[in-house]
């Protein structure tokens, strides 16, 4: 048994699963951010429908992150979701809301509609927002007594965590409007292509925030960035050199690349947020090795999941496949 | 006063998990009506089959939705509300519903958007393979469901070492000894919900004399399959009752409403269960007949509740009672279905106004004996979590605070409010419209192909459904 570290392969998968959330909802979310700015109803109609076919299993991947980590590593669960109570609510209440407007918006009655549009803004912006609370307050810690939370109920709103779930909004809005650029024509797409660069100004400017703000937070991320492993600078260049591409694309006015570009900054950012909390689960007192569930039933699920997850991750990218190219915005609706 | 965080979650639960209930029972067996469906118009091209898939896969897309959203929040409650239990249950249940993820979920999600939106853009047999993918996926996701539900009723497979659950048998703990009866109860129940809801629309348009093709199509499918699946369920409904007679006598004791242990016990059809006194008010009982039905002889042993410390019984009441709702439901869905399927085969069915109107009232009536069903159970294995072994109260989140419950309850109800409100009043719309476009629809049904917006894109300004639009 002990050949293997079973743990550690979970946090590849778990890894994996998050970030897979992270960009496949990130843009639908972030399309449901820009909605208000849409410069028509038939912008927004053509926004919505090049999510709406995908949407759902994007969000099957939350569900995999909270199974998973139940699954695996327990202590992550059963700490992380008591102290972020309120947080978690607002998260699933936005979910909510911006989950039933696919379907009730084209149904809506033109007089009403607005409703829904608003429903799917503000459930997508506040999902948005709480999620970026839940990393800052990962990277702040938590209040552990044995294997319990002890701290209060809105320790993890801080400023600091406030930063963190604006800087995921401001994110989730890149993904989402290079997502519009990728899949949209006409007045659209320009108007994609001018917010865009504003939207990457300001993830870079909370990219800069976050970065300084972060080791004056936590002692542990101090350390690993000022001491000795010189070699982990890599990933902020990387970072850099990317954005100044994404730029780049952006004037250029290459449809594929900016939302390509885009997600490759979030695979930075996530690298970074790796290696700054490694190795912990539930910081400041547990790693990933004290929150592991029992090595049989890691193993148990791993079986399955080695199977399954390449199958799913075909069938998905065949959907992607059915509903690809532009959508069809200018198909009249009367 | 103070606010009691227990009591609190415990409502909670019952809220979300009941709301959200009643969709998965629904589209489980809307999932295969519409796999039957696509597979019978993809053999043999009758466009009356077509017309009633594309009907009622918009009326799947809004109470799947409504699901996928209210699903997300299950996700978390048990970390949320109840993290001591699930940081002793993990090394079980994580698995469980990691699997159920992995096997229905994701399945269900993808080819849901293809099913929905792909009718134009992939073959047809592309088309019938999505749609039986969705059936499939929601009955796996049941199976994983019901397992975990299962092993709280009667736990197996595994040893409890320093407060943790440590898995000593996977087939043990996932086929635990309720599951079997259960997931057949479950899965007749969702048939049957699907079945009337089938039905009892199509009579409506009877009723209104409109869709009368497809209507008389899908009555006679669906009335069929409802004579056979009802009185099944009676039997399979028995079944598991004496399943629960073996393993937790306590809450049949409740559902008997059965104070002392008795040989030839009655048959209660009305009482009013006192649990200070130990005793019921106002019996009007049928002798011997409990004990007829529970251990197959007339005099044979009945557990009373008084065999149980009080601290260990479960609240009688409402289990007493919520099991007569489900069994009187029962009886009903049972004497409903053979009627009509007798003038089904008198050929006279669509002649008999009274029991077309019957059935239009037996829509709702499989949802509310679906929760009481579940009330029966779950609050039938109160007061332990896991029976036996670990006491609801153990199982609450520590840090949780009475005000922090409230809030959250509060938040749920008004949220679950909204989406249910919105939720029938656009279901109500697409029954309004109906499937037949020749006297429901105008030409938005040829534009609809080439614009996948969303699955249920009925006509949205008009006057009144239902009139010609030209």
């Amino acid at each position: 048994m002990e050949l293997i570290d079973l743990t550690l392969i979970w946090i590849g998968i778990i890894g994996l699963g998050v970030f897979m959330y992270v960009l496949m909802d990130g843009f639908d979310l972030g399309v449901g951010i820009l909605f208000p700015f849409a410069p028509d109803d038939r912008s927004r109609d053509a926004m919505m429908n090049s999510v709406a076919p995908v949407w759902d299993g994007n969000e099957t991947w939350l569900i995999l992150g909270g199974a998973g980590l139940l699954a695996a590593f327990p202590l992550v669960y059963a700490v992380f979701l008591p102290a972020l109570y309120l947080g978690v609510f607002l998260l699933l209440a936005g979910l909510i809301f911006r989950g039933i407007a696919f379907e009730f918006r084209f149904k809506a009655p033109a007089g009403s509609r607005h409703w829904w549009d608003r429903s799917f803004n503000i459930g997508s912006t506040v999902a948005a927002f709480a999620q970026g609370a839940v990393v800052g307050a990962y990277i702040q810690g938590f209040e552990t007594e044995g294997f319990v939370y002890v701290g209060g109920a809105l320790d993890w709103l801080t400023p600091f965590t406030v930063m963190t779930g604006l800087g995921v909004v401001a994110g989730y809005a890149l993904l989402g409007v290079t997502w519009t650029i990728l899949k949209t024509e006409g007045t659209t797409r320009d108007w994609a292509y001018r917010l865009a660069p504003w939207l990457l100004a300001a993830v870079m400017g909370f990219f800069v925030i976050v970065s300084l703000w972060t080791p004056m937070a936590s002692e542990h991320v101090r350390g690993r960035w000022f001491d000795n492993i010189t070699a982990l600078w890599i990933f902020p260049v990387l970072t850099v050199i990317t954005a100044a591409a994404v730029w780049r694309w952006l004037r250029r006015r290459v449809d594929a690349l900016p939302f390509v570009g885009s997600m490759a900054l979030f695979a930075l950012f996530y690298m970074g947020l790796l290696i700054s909390m490694w190795p912990y689960a539930v910081p400041p007192d547990h790693t990933f090795w004290d929150a592991a569930s029992d090595p049989g039933s890691q193993l148990f699920l791993l079986l399955g999941v080695l199977f399954l997850i390449p199958i799913i991750l075909g069938y998905t990218a065949w959907t992607y496949w059915v509903f690809r190219g532009k959508v069809q915005a200018d198909v009249g609706y009367h | 006063m103070e606010l009691d965080p227990l009591l609190l979650s415990r409502i909670q639960f019952a809220f979300v998990v009941s709301f959200h209930a009643i969709f998965p029972v629904f589209t489980i067996g809307l999932a295969a009506y519409i796999a039957v469906l696509e597979a019978l118009y993809f053999r043999s091209n009758d466009p009356v089959y077509e017309k009633l898939s594309k009907f009622w896969i918009k009326v799947f897309a809004v109470v799947f939705g409504m699901g996928v959203v209210s699903g997300i929040v299950m996700a978390f409650q048990f970390g949320t509300n109840w993290s001591n239990f699930s940081f002793a249950a993990a090394n079980f249940l994580g698995p469980v519903l990691s699997y159920e993820v992995v096997t229905a979920f994701f399945l269900e999600a993808t080819f849901l958007g293809v099913l929905l939106f792909g009718r134009d853009k992939v073959p047809r047999g592309v088309h019938l393979f999505a749609a039986c993918m969705v059936a499939v996926g929601t009955f796996i996701s049941s199976f994983w469901i019901l397992s975990a539900n299962s092993w709280l009723h009667t736990p197996a497979g595994v040893e409890l070492r320093d407060g943790l659950f440590h898995v000593t048998s996977w087939a043990q703990a996932i086929f635990n000894p309720s599951l079997p009866y259960r997931f057949a109860h479950m899965a007749l129940a969702s048939f049957i919900t699907g079945g009337f809801v089938v039905a009892g629309v199509s009579a409506l348009y009877l009723l209104q004399g409109r869709n009368r093709n497809t209507s008389l199509r899908a009555l006679k499918m669906s009335i069929i399959m409802l004579a056979v699946a009802t009185p099944l369920q009676l039997v399979v409904g028995d079944l598991h009752g004496l399943n629960t007679f073996e393993h937790q006598p306590a809450k049949v004791a409740a559902m008997e409403g059965l104070w002392e242990t008795t040989e030839g016990a009655p048959l209660l059809l009305f009482a009013i269960p006192d649990s200070a006194a130990e005793t019921n008010h106002l019996e009007i009982a049928i002798p011997n007949l409990a004990s007829l039905i529970l251990t197959h002889s007339l005099d044979g042993e009945v557990i009373g509740l008084t065999d149980f410390a009080p601290e260990d019984r479960p609240p009688v009441g409402v289990v007493f009672w919520s099991f007569r709702l489900m069994v009187g439901l029962g009886m009903i869905f049972i004497a409903i279905s053979l009627l009509a399927a007798f003038q089904l085969w008198r050929g006279k069915l669509e002649q008999s106004p009274l029991i077309l109107r019957a059935l239009t009232w037996m829509i709702p009536l499989p949802f509310i004996a679906v929760l009481a069903g579940w009330f029966v159970t779950d609050i039938g294995r109160q007061p332990w979590m896991v029976y036996g072994l670990m006491r609801t109260s153990e199982a609450l989140t520590p840090s949780l605070s009475g005000w922090m419950a409230l809030t959250s309850l509060i938040g749920y109800i008004l949220v679950y409010a909204v989406v249910f409100g919105a939720g029938l009043y656009y279901l109500r719309r697409i029954v309004a419209a109906g499937p037949d476009p020749l006297t429901a629809r105008g030409p938005e049904s040829s534009a609809r192909a080439k614009r996948p917006w969303s699955a249920v894109s009925q006509p949205l300004d008009e006057p009144s459904p239902g009139t010609a639009r030209s």
